[in-house]
């Protein structure tokens, strides 16, 4: 036990990544609000994306650019992390658009952002449909 | 509803009448207050008891999902190797050509360039697809012609143009920012940057423009044609320029295109020409974003 | 010295998750996520990772930012256009908490 705490505390970037996902997990499932859910998984994203970059990252080394002809790989960092982090931040943002703009139609149609509200408005809407 | 003829969606898109809103909502909902009048009472307190109920079972079955998450990645995370470790299992063969061959291989200095532009340039495309997708998603949700144009009500917008400080400061700054968006864009190969960041500043230029200027000025400037050409011709040249590596075998490694000399702008062989393609989807996508979410049309 | 350098950065980011979870409103979240990505963006430099970083700080903070801005204007407009411009503008804050 003592020695998974240890392990905890070296590999504090990735205990803080996998925290701001468990933040971001909270908010998707306990606020109400539409609005706060959309910035919950933003979070969540980021947090998977600081766990893969510091997963790249190698103490005492460079960005990989190689500028000086120096092509040894015990003087870079990984690049694959970066890589597919650098799409998954573009990929986050149009995601969160599509999102935001179904949160419009749903505050156009029901006038409400709050998931309780919405969920009586729905069942009392199919009760209505069916009788 | 009425069906959507698939082939014409295309064309709809192209002169800019494609409105599904009008098409998939024909079905108003009820206000509000109706449905709530329509319940019966003795209905409705049932209905706020079982909610009630759902959310106290709701809540304590997050809450333990929750702390179940959380334990089994922390667990994980005691189980990693340690960080910035160099012996890490991650740090593989796969990364090693990546580092070693990269710039002779592709001719990119910068491999995170190389690596996304040419080793798996198909990642790259279907994701510029996502974002194509996106903005077309946006389009449909966010499309305010037609029978929702009443909701176009401006209602005191602040007008920036009229303030000397802003005008001016604009005036400035916008050039500023777009020759530093097409620094990074075509320095991607060389330097830290690329299409996805450079796509992004060029689009926050145009952004600004929008707001100091006013989206009927700004729309009027950028046409909603060279926006929607602009990101076919992208997609389509991105699409065609990687198509080549069917015929060769997909094994575009051998390329007919030298990589030319690294370090030199003019170098890298697809890498720059594929940056710029995937600038300008970026760009367009976040600029018709904003436009979508400021204006209701492009 | 790096290392109480971030440790404050990855604190500052955990401070601003949570205050964005923790606050009833919504241009107050919506202002400390932006502060979120820009924290994100330095601890970007830190990997080594500058690609991420400049895309960070005009994806992540910029248009992130402004679409959520837009967003809760486009409900303000929403309201208004509800309330037939008979209300004032006073009261669409006060009912921004409970939204």
């Amino acid at each position: 036990m003592p020695a998974m705490f240890a392990n905890i505390a070296s590999n504090y970037e990735e205990a803080v990544a996998v925290i701001l996902f468990c933040i971001g997990f909270c908010m998707l499932l306990f606020s109400r609000n539409l609005l706060k859910k959309v910035i919950g998984l933003d979070i969540m994203d980021t947090g998977v994306f600081l766990l893969l970059a510091d997963r790249g990252y190698i103490t005492g080394r460079a960005v990989p650019i190689i500028t000086d002809g120096v092509t040894d790989m015990a003087h870079y960092i990984n690049p694959i992390p970066a890589g597919l982090v650098l799409t998954g931040i573009v990929v986050s943002v149009s995601v969160s658009a599509l999102m935001l703009s179904l949160t419009v139609r749903i505050y156009k149609t029901y006038r409400t952002l709050d998931m309780d509200k919405l969920y009586l408005m729905i069942s009392n809407r199919r009760k209505g449909g069916r009788a | 509803m009425k069906k959507i003829d698939k082939d014409s969606l295309l064309g709809l898109w192209l002169t800019g009448d494609l409105n599904l809103t009008d098409r998939l909502y024909t079905d108003p909902l009820p206000h509000p207050e109706e449905t709530e009048k329509y319940q019966p009472g003795h209905d409705r307190k049932t209905a706020v008891r079982v909610t009630r109920c759902f959310q106290r079972v709701y809540t304590v079955c997050a809450a333990l999902l929750c702390m179940v998450f959380a334990a089994v990645m922390l667990l994980t995370v005691a189980n990693l190797p340690p960080y910035g470790a160099d012996d890490a299992p991650t740090v593989n063969e796969v990364a090693e050509r990546y580092v070693e061959k990269g710039t002779e291989e592709t001719g990119a200095v910068n491999t995170v360039a190389g690596m996304i532009l040419d080793y798996r340039a198909f990642d790259t495309l279907g994701e510029s697809f996502v974002l194509f997708t996106a903005m077309c998603a946006v389009t449909v949700l966010m499309n305010l012609r037609g029978k929702h144009r009443r909701l176009r009500v401006e209602t005191e917008t602040v007008d920036y143009h009229a303030d000397p400080i802003v005008r001016t400061m604009c005036k400035f700054v916008i050039p500023v920012i777009l020759v530093f968006g097409i620094y990074i864009l075509l320095n991607g190969h060389l330097s830290p940057g690329g299409g996805f960041s450079g796509g992004a500043i060029l689009a926050s230029a145009f952004i600004i423009f929008a707001m100091v200027w006013g989206e009927e000025r700004a729309s009027r400037t950028i046409r909603v044609p060279v926006i929607k050409g602009v990101t076919l011709c992208a997609l389509g040249f991105y699409a065609l320029s990687k198509t080549y590596s069917f015929f060769t075998g997909a094994n575009h490694l051998h390329s007919i295109i030298s990589p030319g000399v690294p370090g030199r702008i003019l170098s890298a062989g697809l890498i720059l020409p594929l940056n710029v393609a995937v600038g300008f989807v970026v760009c367009c996508t976040m600029y018709s974003f904003y436009m979508y979410f400021r204006r209701g049309e492009l | 010295m790096m290392t109480a350098f971030r440790l404050i950065l990855l604190s500052g980011l955990v401070i601003c998750a949570v205050a964005t979870a923790l606050t009833k409103n919504l241009k107050q979240a919506v202002i400390i996520y932006m502060a979120y990505s820009v924290i994100m963006s330095v601890i970007w430099i830190l990997l080594e990772s500058p690609d991420l970083a400049i895309t960070e700080a005009a994806v992540g903070a910029g248009i992130t930012g402004i679409l959520f801005f837009l967003t809760l204007h486009r409900l303000h407009l929403i309201d208004a256009d509800d309330a037939g411009g008979k209300e004032k503008e006073g009261e669409e804050d006060a009912h921004e908490e409970d939204r």
